[in-house]
């Protein structure tokens, strides 16, 4: 079963993510900002990084950046959920290594279909 | 597959608020080059907005969109902080909670405020369009053309050599690709190196793909190339279609089909707005009115895992306690008694024990009902021209949700109060010697079994010779009575009485501290003034810890049994016939010391039979008791236990009985009044005077002339 870390300062936001992503079969593990999320990468392996941008204590561009680091996540799928879709915002989500991005609002339908552009 | 979110609107209200309290304090604190709460609010801000247009609710949305874009470019410095900006954004927050209040009441909000600060706002940012919200009326007209038959895509893909390095993988976009129709993948490997050149981290293919298909159209294929088209060379075009039998290519035609990345980029941007939108409204509506509805009704709370995990505990006792005490009873005989004894006494501290736990999951720390000056204070004190600053003291002191909820009205008017007529102008502070800066202090702590809420303010005290002088005036008080401070204090609290000058917006809003008085009594809380000319008023105001139960004293009367409440009760004596003073008829006065205190007999009153009452007053018992300043002496037959009791409504259960509060069920199962102190003595005043004023009428007496 795939698994997906959740990284969202947004209770709700998270908890949806999360709920969608388990009603759709996939394992997911949650944490409340970048550097939460930066430990509980460390501590595992994952399939599939969604991510917020504007975090405290660490934000999502930072993350992906640090993860890129690992070894472990040099290719895993890091995708940005956003609610910038301004093309300056996308290209410091390439730049930092982020595979993709979701555009918010958060659309359930949408998340599963994009993600299997990206998880096998 | 659909996933219904519904159940996350509570969350999500929940949260928004939340935010939107984070916004507010932020805001007040807000100071020139804060970067760590400028971005804190603008998180806040954003994250109601992702938050709300994942439920659907636009209007939250587009509003929230021009306060974040506002925030944003405070953030990157764009624009300077500045104090317009911090009251326009104040004001956003008001109408932003209005908003999320409207969701979760199911409720209308003031259209005219919402449009007006909407308006404000776009000025703000310079007449400047927000750019997200601008949804096109429909969606791009070249998608519906091939209905009919099969259309033919030549896909060409040469990524660039780091693409996998992001996590993209080409196959798994060919699946997408695959979902859309007939997909056909033919691998270039013209640019592979040999095997001692190539990086095994870097991609050397490129493809050719063709996709037969009924329903893609050029944004459905290039949404599926969306993350990676700057990293590749895409083209798409398409050939003639197959099957071509009665329907139009027109559009599709006439749609060069190779126009540049960079042309499509913004059309499919908004079709993916206007998509989501469609997508999300049904679900949302349909789904929003169950459980907004549950939340108004029940209302909610959120408690510390702790105090969960203490009842949890306690409740564990309590099970072991009662099989303890089961066992014994089925095979009970007299060598068990003091096994007996011992399980419940048990029982005793274990329910004591819950009932004590239970009481604290509805115990808040009072800062909830704090929260709300600082922003007050703010407001009033652009409105008066006066510079006021708020100590907060005594935050986590915690106090009964019910309580809390009704004692902030109260609070408000009291702290308008003392902006209003407590705080001097600025330059008649710094005349008197003071600063020009005045200062409020809320303070709460608790004492005995109640809380105590300060409200002080160092400005020019009460004026004592003005609220004299009015109460004369008003007739409340006879001229030339003699009074002692905190008796002229007190008339601050007779309905219709004020000493501003002219009523202000502020405090003259048809409440006045008649009202405030009462309330607080409403709540068995009471309110003392405290005042120096020239340095300050402090009102406290004192309230039990919780509506549920009360500390009482239980107290005999013929056959039956009443409860006074604990904290009313001055003392109880046994009185002496030469301290006795009968004046004026009926009215019995008792000297206590230098009071001299009426005697209500509770007897008389509620018209009880009793052969005690034949009793004479030179031996009977007394307690007395004080509300509103006034001390009054309760005659009853005797004392009984002090005990604590569950306070039921008579309201709810009856109806409301004119000096009584309540009752409660009394460990022999019999139901017992509750006194209701200041009711009493407002009672037992007015019986005194109609029987006065009608002995006065049988005597020829004008009644009136009293």
């Amino acid at each position: 079963m795939p698994k997906i870390l959740v990284v969202d300062d947004s209770n709700s936001i998270r908890d949806m993510v999360s709920f969608t992503l388990k009603s759709a079969g996939y394992d997911t593990v949650e944490a409340k900002d970048g550097q939460e999320g930066l430990t509980r990468a460390q501590a595992g392996s994952f399939d599939l990084v969604i991510s917020d941008v504007n975090m405290p204590i660490m934000d999502g561009i930072t993350l992906c950046q640090e993860l890129r680091k690992l070894a472990p996540f040099k290719f895993t799928p890091i995708l940005m959920l956003t609610t910038e879709s301004s093309g300056d915002m996308k290209m410091r989500g390439k730049a930092a290594g982020a595979t993709g991005w979701l555009v918010k609002p958060f659309n359930p339908e949408k998340l599963l279909a994009t993600i299997k552009r990206v998880v096998r | 597959m659909s996933v219904d979110l519904s159940q996350f609107i509570p969350n999500f209200l929940a949260e928004s608020f939340e935010g939107l309290e984070l916004m507010e304090s932020s805001l007040l604190n807000l100071e020139q080059d804060d970067d760590e709460t400028i971005n804190a609010i603008f998180r806040a801000a954003h994250s109601i907005k992702g938050g709300a247009g994942t439920f659907g609710f636009d209007h939250v949305t587009e509003f929230t969109h021009l306060v974040e874009t506002l925030l944003d470019e405070m953030r990157n410095g764009q624009r300077a902080i500045k104090q317009d900006d911090v009251e326009l954004l104040l004001v956003s927050v008001d109408c932003m909670k209005m908003l999320i209040e409207a969701i979760r009441d199911e409720s209308d909000y003031d259209k005219d405020k919402i449009d007006e600060t909407y308006q404000l706002l776009l000025v703000a940012l310079n007449g400047k369009e927000p750019d997200l919200l601008e949804i096109p009326s429909k969606s791009t007209d070249t998608t519906t053309t091939s209905k009919d038959g099969m259309l033919e895509w030549k896909i060409t893909f040469i990524p660039e050599h780091h693409l996998v390095q992001t996590g993209n993988d080409p196959l798994l976009l060919f699946n997408a690709l695959a979902e859309l129709g007939e997909l056909t993948v033919e691998a270039n490997s013209s640019n592979l190196p040999s095997i001692l050149d190539a990086d095994p981290q870097e991609l050397y293919l490129s493809w050719n793909l063709t996709l037969r298909s009924e329903n893609a159209t050029e944004e459905l294929i290039r949404e599926v190339f969306e993350w990676v088209e700057d990293e590749c060379e895409l083209t798409i075009t398409q050939n003639k279609p197959i099957e071509c039998e009665g329907h139009s290519t027109g559009t599709a035609e006439n749609n060069p089909s190779t126009q540049p990345v960079e042309a499509t980029k913004e059309s499919i941007a908004i079709d993916t707005v206007t998509e989501n939108a469609q997508l999300e409204k049904p679900v949302v509506k349909a789904a929003a009115k169950p459980a907004t509805k549950s939340k108004v009704d029940v209302g909610s709370i959120r408690v510390g895992v702790d105090k969960v995990d203490s009842l949890i505990n306690l409740v564990g006792e309590l099970v072991i306690t009662q099989s303890m005490l089961s066992e014994l009873g089925t095979d009970f005989d007299i060598s068990k008694v003091e096994r007996l004894t011992s399980g419940l006494e048990q029982l005793l501290q274990n329910t004591k024990e819950l009932q004590e736990s239970v009481m604290r999951i509805r115990m808040l720390p009072i800062s909830f009902a704090f929260n709300r000056f600082p922003r007050l204070i703010h407001d009033l004190g652009n409105k008066t021209g006066k510079d006021i600053e708020l100590v907060l003291k005594g935050e986590q002191t915690e106090l009964d949700k019910t309580v809390m909820e009704q004692i902030s009205d109260p609070l408000v008017h009291l702290v308008r109060n003392a902006v209003d007529h407590g705080i001097e102008p600025a330059n008649v502070r710094v005349a008197n010697g003071k600063t020009a800066k005045g200062t409020i202090t809320l303070n709460a702590y608790h004492q005995g079994g109640s809380i105590v809420i300060e409200i002080k303010d160092d400005g020019g005290g009460i004026n004592r010779d003005a609220v004299y002088n009015k109460a004369v005036e008003k007739g409340i008080v006879d001229a030339g009575a003699s009074l002692t401070d905190n008796q002229v204090f007190e008339l601050i609290f007779e309905a219709g009485f004020s000493t501003a000058q002219e009523i202000s917006d502020i405090s003259g809003r048809g409440v006045g501290m008649d009202v405030v008085k009462k309330n607080i009594q409403a709540l068995g809380g009471r309110i003392q003034i405290d005042s120096t000319p020239g340095e300050g008023s402090t009102f406290k105001v004192n309230l039990p810890l919780t509506l549920a139960i009360l500390d009482g004293q239980l107290v005999k009367v013929g056959s039956e049994t009443y409860i006074v409440p604990l904290i009313t009760i001055v003392e109880s004596l046994q009185t002496k016939a030469e301290l006795i003073n009968r004046v004026s008829g009926d009215m019995v006065l008792y000297r206590l010391r230098e009071d001299n205190v009426p005697i209500i007999p509770i007897y008389e009153l509620f018209g009880i039979e009793s052969d005690a009452k034949a009793n004479t007053l030179e031996e009977a018992l007394l307690v007395v008791v004080e509300a509103d300043g006034q001390k009054v002496g309760l005659l009853v037959d005797d004392l009984l236990a002090q005990q604590q009791v569950v306070i039921k409504s008579l309201d709810e259960n009856y109806q409301q009985v004119e000096g009584i509060s309540g009752a409660t069920i009394l460990g022999d199962g019999s139901v017992a009044m509750i006194l209701d102190i200041p009711g009493l003595i407002e009672l037992a005043m007015q019986n005194a005077n109609q029987r006065l004023s009608s002995k006065l009428q049988s005597i020829g007496t004008e009644g009136a002339m009293i």
